[in-house]
C-alpha cells in the first residue's frame, strides 16, 4: 500500500517460518531504511552481500544477481521489487533480475508499493497528485503464486509515521506534507483491497477455465468481491447517455466498467457513426472505462463470450429499436443475455433524455 | 399457370423479406438518426461546473429555427504531469451529471443531441482540438463563464473570435437574469 506499512516485516517473518519449517532461505536484498525493528527481525536469515556498482563517480550498492544464482537457496527474500538498478547491472530493473532467479529455479518473496504497478500510476497520480516514477508492469504480479495485501488504516500509518517508525525524524514534516495524506493514504488503501481483489478474482477465473475437481467447486461459489459492469453500446448519440449512466452505476459499486460494441463483420460505418464513435472513445477514456470491439454476426454469442472473459457481473443495454418482420419472433437479446449468463444481471436503461422538466423552477 | 407463379413468388419475396428482417441482427440496420441529414451543428462549450441559462436556451431557440443539432461540449484540461489520455476521474464527477442535465433540457424541447468531450492541457486547448476534429457550423458561450473553475476567460473568447471560422455568438448575461444550470437540475437520478 505504502512506505511503512509493514512489507519488509512480513517478508523476513515469512522467511523465518519457511526457514523453520526447514527451507534453505537468503536474503538476496534487504532495505531496512534504518528502521531498528526491521534490521533486528532480519537477524538470523543468512544474508547474500550487496555488490559495489561504480556509475561515474558514485560507487552504488546493488543486489548482486550472480551471487544469489550460484548460492541458489530454495527461498530468496528480496526487497524493493519496483527498484531501479544502476547502469552496469544486468538488467535495469529489480523485477528482471527476479525473473531470472526465478528461472533458476529458486523462489522468491518480494514487496512492493500499490503505486507502482504500471496500470494503477495515471490514477493514483490525479488522486495524490504524486507521480511515482518507478513503475513494473501489472504483468509481473500476475506471474505471482500469492499476493499478500498489507492493510493498514491511514491512521494508524500516519501515528507510525509521526512515532519515527517509518522515517528519521528530520524527514517526517515532508512526508506528513505530501504523500501521507489521510485522503491519499485512504485513496491508496482502496486501490491496493480492489487490486488484490482483482488479482485473487483472476486467478480463480483461470483456474476455473482448467476444470479440476476443487475448481468446480469454485465455479459455483458466487464472486467473493469486485463488480464488473459491461455496457453494449452501438455508435450513435444516444449510447452516451447509456455509458455515462453505466459509469455512475459503476461510481456506486466501485466496479470496472468496460463498453462493448458488437460490429457485425464487413460493415462500413457512415461519417456520423465515425464521428459518434470517436465521441463514445473520447468519453470512455475521461470516464476510464474500457471499450472493447468484438467483430460478429451473432450478437449475444460474442457478448456472452467477453462477459465470461472478463468476469462481468453487470451487462446495461439500452432501450432496443422496436423489432420488424420476422424479427419481432426472435427472442429478445436481454432474455438470451439471461439465459446463457446465469448469475449476471441485466439491466436496461431508461432513457430519460426526453422527461420533462416542466416541473422544475 | 403464370399467375399462381406470381403468387409463389410474391409470397416468396415476402417471406425473403421477413426472413431477412428475422435474421439480420439489429445493429445490422442503420441506427436511428436524431436528426435531419444535413442539420446544421450547433457547439455548446463549457468546463465549469454550470453554464449559463441564457446561453442554452438560445442554442436551443436556434436549433429550432435552423433545424440543427446541439452539442454540448464538456472541456476537460489534462495537467502537465500526466499523459493527455489519462482518465479524469474527479472532472468526470463533475462534468458528466451537468451534461446529462443540459442533454435533458435540450432533448425535452424534442431537439437532437449529441454530446462532445474535448481534452487538452486547458479548456482552450481542448476546445481547439475539438474544432480541429470535426466541424461546427455555429458555437455559443456564455461571457460568464468562470476560469477558476475549467471555464473559458475572456482571453479564450478573444482567441474564439479572432481564430476560429465559425459563427460564434458569445452572450453576456443580463443582470437581471444570472441564473445557470448545473448539475442539480438533473431529472431523476443519474
Amino acid at each position: 500500500m505504502a512506505a511503512g506499512v509493514g512489507k519488509t516485516f512480513r517478508m523476513l517473518l515469512d522467511g523465518h517460518a519457511e526457514q523453520e519449517a526447514g527451507i534453505d532461505v537468503a536474503i538476496g536484498l534487504l532495505e531496512t531504511h534504518g528502521r531498528a525493528e526491521t534490521a533486528r527481525l532480519a537477524e538470523g536469515l543468512p544474508i547474500i552481500p550487496r555488490r559495489r556498482v561504480r556509475y561515474r563517480d558514485t560507487v552504488l550498492e546493488e543486489m548482486d544477481l550472480p551471487a544469489i544464482l550460484s548460492r541458489a537457496p530454495d527461498l530468496c527474500l528480496i526487497d524493493e521489487l519496483a527498484h531501479t538498478n544502476a547502469p552496469g547491472t544486468e538488467h535495469p530493473k529489480r523485477y528482471e533480475d527476479i525473473e531470472d532467479v526465478l528461472a533458476g529455479g529458486i523462489d522468491v518473496i518480494s514487496t512492493v508499493n500499490v503505486q507502482h504497478l504500471e496500470s494503477l500510476n495515471d490514477h493514483i497520480t490525479e488522486l495524490s497528485g504524486i507521480r511515482v516514477r518507478e513503475t513494473i508492469p501489472d504483468a509481473i504480479i500476475g506471474q505471482a503464486d500469492e499476493v499478500v495485501l498489507i492493510d493498514v488504516t491511514p491512521e494508524a500509518l500516519l501515528t507510525r509515521l509521526r512515532a519515527g517508525k517509518i522515517y528519521p525524524t528530520e524527514r517526517i514534516d515532508a512526508a506528513l506534507n505530501n504523500f501521507f495524506r489521510v485522503e491519499n493514504l485512504a485513496a491508496l488503501r482502496e486501490v491496493a483491497l480492489r487490486q488484490v481483489a482483482e488479482e485473487v478474482g483472476a486467478k480463480r477465473l483461470t483456474t476455473e477455465l482448467v476444470g479440476s475437481r476443487e475448481e468446480s467447486v469454485a465455479a459455483d461459489a458466487p464472486l467473493a468481491v469486485g463488480e464488473r459492469l459491461l455496457a453494449l453500446i452501438e455508435p450513435y448519440p444516444g449510447a452516451q447517455r447509456l455509458i455515462r449512466r453505466a459509469w455512475r452505476s459503476s461510481q456506486r459499486l466501485g466496479a470496472e466498467l468496460d463498453l462493448l460494441w458488437v460490429r457485425p463483420p464487413g460493415r462500413a460505418l457512415s461519417e456520423d457513426e465515425e464521428r459518434s464513435l470517436s465521441a463514445l472513445r473520447q468519453l470512455a477514456s475521461v470516464l476510464g472505462a474500457r471499450m472493447l470491439e468484438e467483430e460478429s454476426d451473432d450478437a449475444a454469442a460474442a457478448i456472452v463470450d467477453v462477459a465470461l472473459k472478463r468476469g462481468t457481473t453487470y451487462i446495461l443495454i439500452g432501450r432496443s429499436r422496436p423489432a420488424r418482420g420476422l424479427a419481432r419472433l426472435r427472442v429478445p437479446l436481454p432474455q438470451r443475455l439471461m439465459q446463457r449468463l446465469p448469475g449476471v444481471d441485466v439491466r436496461i436503461v431508461a432513457d430519460r433524455s426526453g422527461r420533462s422538466n416542466s416541473e422544475r423552477p | 399457370m403464370s399467375v399462381f407463379v406470381v403468387v409463389i413468388a410474391a409470397a416468396a419475396g415476402v417471406l425473403l423479406g421477413l426472413a431477412a428482417g428475422y435474421w439480420l441482427p439489429p445493429h445490422g440496420r442503420a441506427p436511428a438518426r436524431e436528426g435531419a441529414q444535413a442539420a446544421r451543428r450547433i457547439l455548446l462549450p463549457f468546463g465549469g461546473e454550470a453554464i449559463s441559462r441564457r446561453s442554452l436556451e438560445a442554442a436551443v431557440r436556434l436549433a429550432k429555427a435552423e433545424n440543427a443539432v446541439i452539442m454540448p461540449a464538456f472541456l476537460t484540461h489534462v495537467p502537465m504531469n500526466l499523459p493527455l489520455e489519462t482518465p479524469l476521474p474527479v472532472q468526470a464527477a463533475r462534468g458528466m451529471p451537468l451534461l446529462e442535465a443540459i442533454e435533458q433540457r435540450v432533448s425535452s424541447q424534442g431537439i437532437p443531441v449529441d454530446s462532445r468531450i474535448g481534452r487538452g492541457r486547458s479548456p482552450r486547448d481542448a476546445l481547439r482540438k475539438l474544432l480541429d476534429e470535426e466541424h461546427f457550423d455555429r458555437i455559443i458561450v456564455s461571457a460568464d463563464e468562470d476560469p477558476r473553475t475549467g471555464g473559458l476567460g475572456y482571453a479564450d473568447l478573444r482567441w474564439l473570435l479572432e481564430r476560429v471560422p465559425a459563427e460564434i455568438l458569445i452572450l453576456r448575461p443580463a443582470p437581471e437574469d444570472t441564473r445557470r444550470i448545473s448539475a442539480d437540475a438533473l431529472s431523476g437520478h443519474f
